[in-house]
């Protein structure tokens, strides 16, 4: 009866409407991205100048390499990811100012940033009032103590490499007196404070705590207060160029006391810096700066090879460990995406699930209490020696 | 000689005193660690007279206050980067080119953006040389991006011992170089006839104009000379501070200081300003905390504007009605 009415009109739509549909449903599975499908944008406020920019920019390089990686392939669900990514100068205010505007204006469904403690400090409130999830790359305490519901954080803790440095200070150099000097900024002084805290109940006693500005050339007059007082070990606390000249003022100062450092030296830029007064020095850091410390075959080293590799096919140079903590920031927000698509509150809830996530600082485990992620076991003890970065023993 | 004179001849002799017994009671107090505190400031000090020199320089032919000079400072550092290090030319034509671009630049910015403002106010100017600054500060990002250079020392780096202090080399470079600026600088004003009219033209304007020294080459041959000094300045202290876009605005702001401390339009007057700056504010970060560092220029500026505008040795404005 419908044929005669029809013809072949309408078994031919039935029919196509049949191929489409098992077309589309099989294109699921497929590796590729659907170009139908809603894009999802994330944004993320970085430094990418000013003091922390070193930290920044290789931040901003592994999102755009992970965006790239992901549209090449199946996206998120098979849509398509969009870091918007805005520089914060470094400058906390204009971190809060950029966070409101990607939550406000663009709609980002999660945040990712700052690069340091201070800035990122600046859009906490921002991201809990909005309730949007954000996953820094800070390593400043304050910012998940207390825990914080939407907010985590990718690289280990100031805290975490403050009881490295603790380890290797009673354990390898075996010090009971040392000398503190740190960047007078939130890092700094943040990590310093702890630092003392911690101290006494190890056996050291804090002999100098002295500070400098983000932006001062020449401790001199600081490290000739420090010669002064018996310490056995100066641990400096800073990110680039502070500790570059500090270590330079030491080697004119002649002082031969061992120069720990923290994590924000753990890139090149400290090496050129410095010279041969960056010989010597030793700083916590994420093992992923040593492949080989990391037990092979794991997924955690196959994830870390796998990076720099790629990291260094794009962008001529060697991934850091800020790249590190960029990467899985995006990697822990899209592997969220996949299940809770760009529902705020799913995104949020589903990170605080994330149980023994390969990144590249280490296996993240998140739970209600614990919105870091890592641990002590994650890091190592890195000694600069000739240039070259070698496992502190 | 009237009282007010008296009195400001107490306050200069009076400042100098307290700042001498500064320096004394720092060696004797803390010994070979004073020595190292002075010698720290004597370093930053003189780059600091340098780029002082540049805005008494220009002051005093032009009554315009060039918030740019610190940027001088800054290009000259990264310029010797870009020709020492990505260009791999020997340092002594990288200095000598780095400080030869930046002096044309100054020339250039005299020519094109202040002399077609001759007849606006003063005020008008300065805050032109403000944006200078900024602009000078956003092209050096542009070009050079954010990250600090390093340039190697120009001989070495093996600290040299003093009586129980060190000294880098560059330090020594740093010295020497603020001692040939200022006598190529005192030559030139009182050995040259240009530089004499130019003393002439800052005095009497009229006068000197009515005599055939022109306002225009007073203020091209100020603002070249003062771009050369900063350049230079800012070539000599880069393998010790790491040369960055940012520099210039802090430098400038001290440089600025230190010559209203010594009187601005005073040339010796912002090398005394500079050593004592530099020197006072080493001393105080000895025994302060560190962060007052920075304090006391702006402390040091705002005491010398209350009690001494003219600061050390500049004479007192007149204002003729």
């Amino acid at each position: 009866m419908l044929l005669k009415k029809h013809g072949w009109k309408l078994p031919m739509i039935l029919l196509c409407t049949l191929v489409a549909v098992s077309l589309s449903v099989v294109g699921c599975g497929k590796q590729t991205v659907d170009a139908s499908k809603s894009v999802y944008k994330i944004g993320a406020v970085l430094s990418l100048s000013g003091p922390a920019a070193p930290l920044g920019l290789p931040e901003q390089n592994a999102l755009l390499m992970l965006q790239d990686q992901l549209n090449a392939s199946t996206g998120v669900n098979g849509h398509k990811v969009q870091f918007l990514i805005e520089d914060d100068e470094s400058n906390p205010a204009k971190a809060a100012a950029a966070i409101a505007k990607l939550i406000n204006q663009e709609g980002v469904a999660a945040m990712i940033g700052s690069s340091s403690t201070g800035a990122t400090l600046a859009m906490v409130p921002v991201a809990m009032s909005s309730q949007v999830t954000l996953v820094c790359c800070a390593a400043g305490t304050a910012i998940t103590k207390p825990p914080k519901k939407y907010v985590f954080r990718t690289p280990p803790t100031d805290s975490m490499a403050i009881d490295k440095v603790l380890q290797y200070l009673t354990g390898t150099l075996k010090v009971q007196k040392i000398a503190i000097l740190h960047d007078a900024n939130a890092f700094g002084t943040g990590g310093a404070d702890e630092l003392a805290a911690k101290a006494p109940a190890k056996g050291i006693t804090v002999v100098a705590n002295e500070s400098y500005g983000s932006t001062d050339t020449d401790m001199t007059a600081q490290l000739t207060k420090i010669q002064q007082t018996p310490a056995q070990a100066l641990v400096v606390w800073g990110t680039n160029p502070g500790p570059a000249s500090i270590a330079k003022n030491m080697q004119q100062l002649g002082m031969k006391i061992p120069f720990v450092g923290s994590h924000g030296i753990a890139n090149k830029t400290f090496i050129t810096l410095a010279g041969t007064a960056a010989n010597g020095v030793v700083f916590p850091a994420g093992k992923m700066l040593i492949p080989s410390s990391i037990p092979a075959g794991s997924a955690w080293r196959n994830a870390v090879d796998k990076f720099t590799a790629d990291y260094k096919a794009k962008y001529g140079k060697d991934a850091d460990t800020f790249a590190g903590h960029g990467w899985d920031a995006g990697l822990i927000i899209t592997t969220a995406m996949k299940t809770a698509g760009t529902d705020k509150a799913l995104i949020q809830s589903t990170i605080q699930k994330t149980k023994g996530l390969a990144g590249i600082d280490g296996i993240f485990n998140y739970s209600a209490t614990d919105h870091d992620g890592l641990n002590t076991s994650d890091l190592m003890m890195i000694k600069i020696v000739n240039g070259a970065w070698t496992e502190a023993k | 000689m009237n009282t007010g004179d008296s009195k400001q001849r107490k306050l200069l002799w009076g400042s100098v005193a307290v700042v001498a017994l500064v320096v004394i009671a720092t060696l004797i107090d803390k010994g070979s660690i004073g020595l190292q505190l002075i010698l720290s400031g004597l370093t930053v000090g003189s780059i600091y007279a340098l780029v002082a020199m540049g805005f008494s320089i220009i002051y005093s032919s032009t009554r315009v206050i060039n918030f740019a000079q610190g940027g001088f400072s800054m290009l000259g550092g990264m310029l010797m980067y870009s020709l020492a290090v990505s260009g791999k030319l020997p340092m002594w034509l990288a200095f000598i080119l780095a400080v030869l671009i930046v002096t044309a630049l100054g020339a250039g910015f005299e020519r094109v953006v202040i002399r077609p403002m001759k007849d606006h106010s003063v005020i008008t100017v300065i805050i032109v040389t403000i944006g200078l600054s900024i602009f000078m500060t956003a092209v050096a990002k542009w070009i050079w991006g954010t990250d600090p250079v390093k340039i190697a020392s120009f001989s070495g780096d093996k600290p040299l011992r003093l009586f129980g202090a060190s000294l880098v080399p560059q330090s020594l470079w740093v010295f020497g170089l603020t001692l040939v600026a200022v006598a190529l600088v005192f030559l030139f004003f009182n050995r040259t006839l240009l530089g004499k009219g130019m003393r002439a033209a800052a005095d009497n304007p009229d006068a000197a104009s009515l005599v055939g020294v022109s306002s225009s080459t007073s203020s091209l041959v100020a603002w070249t000379l003062a771009a050369g000094l900063g350049a230079a300045a800012g070539v000599v202290i880069a393998p010790i501070n790491f040369a960055q876009y940012s520099a210039g605005t802090a430098l400038g702001l001290k440089g600025f200081s230190a010559a209203v401390l010594g009187g601005l339009g005073s040339a010796p007057g912002a090398v005394v300003g500079g050593l004592v700056l530099g020197v006072l504010e080493t001393i105080t970060a000895g025994y302060l905390p560190s962060g007052y560092k920075d304090a006391v220029a702006f402390v040091i500026l705002i005491l010398v504007l209350l009690v001494r505008p003219q600061g050390l040795l500049g004479r007192p404005e007149e204002v003729k009605v």
